[in-house]
């Protein structure tokens, strides 16, 4: 009964949709207000059907009721009840059901918060989100109901894919869809300013927000993902360039870039058409990432789908959204008025700097990706685009962007002055020199090019530092003045500094990784050791244990390092008998700047164990760099400028010369 | 600088970064890329011993072997051709005798593959895509894919 009342709570959403998709544009067009003010009743019941539908979905796997034929295919009532929640969207039709919940999450989140936006942009704004909804709803109903019964009902289910069974990768799709829905926002913000032919600061105030909280999502749930595949996967990498991976990159590159240009946007009243354009590639990019997980046409974890229906439905609704959006942008662009002049050296200019090379990088990364998929159709030959390539590509355009990094936020708009900011960025010009030596001295024998890695991680860091030093005069005025504008600095200062200076963490950690990486492969018997990047690691025993649905073997692996005792790493294999299969659970020992890293492997013919084992040198900092860089983003939404209803009063008054 | 200067300094700027990415991707193709064979694709078109390629079919039933030091040695098949793999390493969750695989790596000049890498991405059921291709082409698909018990049929080993 709870399962039907769901399965009728999304046709009726679909029906909201398609009154609020309609009416208030109508409206919009004649200036009608009552009947755009149906937009914003109609996005709230729209959010609050789809919920009630996502809530019965979760019902029945809590409950696990296997006559939903989703349930019985994607769980078992043996599983840990984290896993049955996350069951909910650990399948294809589940995790559409949560992708169209977020997205109808932020219409509603307009039309509460959204009082402030002149009325017809809001109209529009609210029907453009209700396309998407229309479209996605209908993928749902007609291709992927969640909500099929089974007759009779079996009396088991079959289980979930064990290597989705997992704590971080549980609420990796929540995050991460939060980000590929969150850029449908700004998305609707942009085709709604093309529809009125107009983009004005309130637009731009608009966007900004939408955009840091799509790109903070999008950074925690790649972080996530990343982190998941590097201590499940038993390879001991965090990145391996699949397809999967960059179709998630591609957005976030996108996502970056709209962040930077929308500050320019906003500011100075410049860029606005191509801000405009790039709101439309970050969700274009998003729907692609979509179609390429959720259409089969790549094997991995994320491709559920094997039915061509879907994969032709999410191809037409991407031609539909992409194709229409980018017409709209070729007739209405070049009637917005653009502003604001600038010189070549000027904040403007590096902010565009970054937005042309992380365009080129995004390009990069696309033709990397789809080049492959269009080789095959056409001649049937297959090829593999791996990390060369890609070292190849993306990194030579990525080195120069990460260099002007720290230069951004010290330039001045309109017209800096060259030698004060380079005055500023001396202190940390010396302290990346010293780390390059230093890099040099300590690891002559790495890769030669490691050195200037940690130079630029150094650059980075020191950077975001030489800002707030600066921005608060730390050292040139008593101290207690310089805590004094620490306070009253605006948060979105700190918030750049933070997601700046995290970025330089999280490139020392992949050059860390990469570049001083110790590998053991050996096969050991109980009690013998073997030896890594100085430590002993010797197989105690390898042991039988009972998990709550699976049964692992376990390796006893004591560690010692120069005579200490460092305790005992467990790396196990599951065998999971529901879903028959097979998984490797990494032991992982970090002090904070190395991970040992080690894997149980299988059983040789001599009765010894096949052991694999990593040292990776600044590995978490690879991920901690993504924490600060999300933190950021998070610092600067919460900016009292961005914060939708504040006293705009109090703002020149705070807000630092800049 | 008046603003027509402006304009197209930047537009040589934007120019110079696209020409960059092109020049970039274009040498990386050249250099970087890894062809899937086939065992008969091996036969057929040739490769040169120390050409890096993916060779991928079945892991032919019962030529697994143990060669101690972590080393494995077992055959890759599409039952028309059939060449042998070395392997240094954990295997993939997912590898198993009959079932399809990939490996990367190349030939030496005897004729032997060694591969650096093996990739079961599939489960029980399912068959890589360039595999199940692959063993179309030579006639011997068994159509493994369409009796999925699972609505999702995929899996993994060593793989994202």
């Amino acid at each position: 009964m709870i399962v039907e009342l769901g399965h009728f709570a999304l046709v009726l959403a679909l029906g909201v949709s398609l009154v609020q998709m309609a009416v208030p544009a109508i409206g919009a067009h004649r200036r009608e207000a009552p009947l755009m003010r149906i937009a914003e009743p109609a996005a709230l019941l729209q959010f609050a059907l789809i919920a009630l539908a996502f809530a019965a979905l979760t019902y029945a796997f809590v409950v696990s009721d296997f006559s939903v034929k989703l349930v019985y295919d994607n769980s078992h009532s043996a599983k840990p009840m984290i896993y049955k929640v996350s069951g909910v969207w650990g399948n294809h039709e589940g995790s559409m059901v949560l992708w169209v919940l977020i997205l109808a999450l932020f219409g509603a989140l307009v039309a509460l918060f959204g009082n402030n936006l002149p009325d017809t942009l809001r109209a529009r704004v609210l029907a453009v989100q209700a396309s998407i909804a229309v479209a996605f709803l209908l993928f749902i109903l007609f291709t992927s109901n969640p909500f099929l019964r089974l007759d009779p009902a079996p009396f088991e289910g079959s289980g979930l894919n064990p290597i989705l069974q997992d704590r971080a990768l549980a609420f990796h799709p929540p995050w991460l869809y939060a980000g590929y829905v969150g850029f449908s926002m700004t998305f609707s913000f942009a085709v709604a300013a093309l529809i009125e032919g107009r983009v004005d600061a309130s637009w731009a105030r608009w966007v900004r927000p939408w955009t840091l909280a799509a790109w903070l999502s999008l950074t925690i749930g790649i972080a996530m993902g990343s982190w998941w595949a590097y201590y499940t996967l038993g390879w001991g990498g965090f990145w391996f360039w699949d397809p999967v991976e960059n179709a998630s990159l591609m957005p976030w590159i996108a996502g970056t870039a709209l962040l930077h240009s929308a500050i320019v946007a906003e500011k100075r009243g410049a860029l606005k058409s191509w801000t405009i354009l790039l709101a439309i590639l970050a969700f274009s990019l998003s729907l692609l990432g979509t179609f390429l997980v959720r259409s089969g046409v790549l094997t991995s974890v994320h491709a559920f789908a094997v039915d061509p229906a879907r994969g032709s439905f999410i191809l037409g609704i991407l031609i539909v959204f992409v194709g229409g959006s980018l017409a709209l942008y070729a007739w209405r662009a070049p009637m917005l008025k653009t502003g604001g002049i600038f010189a070549p050296l000027s904040r403007e200019s590096a902010l565009l700097m970054n937005n042309m090379l992380l365009s080129a990088a995004v390009a990069s990364v696309f033709v990397g990706t789809l080049y492959p998929l269009l080789l095959d159709g056409l001649t049937g030959m297959k090829i593999t685009v791996g990390p060369p390539f890609f070292n190849y590509t993306f990194v030579p355009i990525f080195v120069p962007l990460l260099c002007i990094v720290p230069l951004g936020p010290l330039l001045g708009w309109k017209r800096a002055d060259m030698k004060a900011a380079a005055e500023r960025l001396l202190a940390a010009a010396g302290l990346a020199l010293v780390a390059c030596l230093t890099t040099f001295a300590v690891a002559y024998d790495g890769p030669w090019l490691a050195p200037f890695g940690m130079a630029l991680a150094v650059w980075l860091v020191a950077g975001a530092a030489s800002e707030i030093a600066w921005r608060i005069k730390l050292f040139s005025t008593p101290l207690a003045e310089s805590l004094g504008r620490a306070r009253r600095l605006p948060r979105s200062a700190w918030g750049t500094a933070l997601a700046h200076g995290g970025l330089g963490i999280a490139v020392a950690g992949i050059v860390g990784v990469t570049a001083w990486r110790a590998e053991l492969i050996t096969s050991l018997a109980p009690g013998e050791s073997a030896e890594i990047a100085g430590y002993t690691l010797t197989l105690e025993q390898v042991g039988l244990r009972d998990g709550p649905n699976y049964e692992a073997t376990v390796g006893v692996v004591r560690v010692v390092r120069d005579g200490r005792e460092l305790g005992t790493l467990l790396p196990e294999k599951r065998r999971f008998p529901a879903e028959r299969q097979e998984k490797t659970e990494a032991a992982i020992r970090t002090n904070g700047f190395a991970d040992l890293y080690v894997v149980l492997g299988e059983r040789a013919g001599d009765g010894k164990w096949v052991l694999r084992a990593y040292h990776n040198n600044l590995a978490p900092w690879i991920w901690i760099g993504g924490a600060i860089m999300a933190l950021g983003g998070a610092m600067s939404l919460m900016d009292r400028r961005l914060r939708v209803g504040a006293p705009t009063g109090a703002r020149s008054r705070l807000a630092p010369a800049e | 600088m008046t603003r027509k200067q402006r304009r197209a300094a930047f537009i040589v700027v934007a120019l110079g970064i696209l020409g960059l990415a092109v020049g970039l991707v274009l040498y990386a193709m050249s250099d970087s890329i890894v062809y899937f064979y086939s065992p008969s694709d091996v036969v057929e078109r040739g490769v040169e011993p120390g050409e890096r390629i993916r060779l991928g079919g079945l892991v032919e039933q019962d030529s697994l072997q143990d060669l101690g030091d972590a080393t494995v040695r077992f055959n890759v098949t599409d039952f028309v051709e059939t060449f042998t793999v070395t392997y240094r390493g954990v295997l993939p969750d997912l590898f198993r005798e009959g079932q399809g695989v990939i490996t990367e790596g190349a030939f030496d000049e005897s004729g032997g593959f060694t591969a650096d890498n093996v990739l079961a991405k599939h489960d029980e059921y399912y068959m890589p895509p360039e595999v199940a291709d692959a063993l179309k082409k030579s006639g011997n698909w068994q159509g493994e894919g369409a009796d999925a018990p699972h609505s999702e049929t995929y899996g993994q080993g060593s793989y994202p």
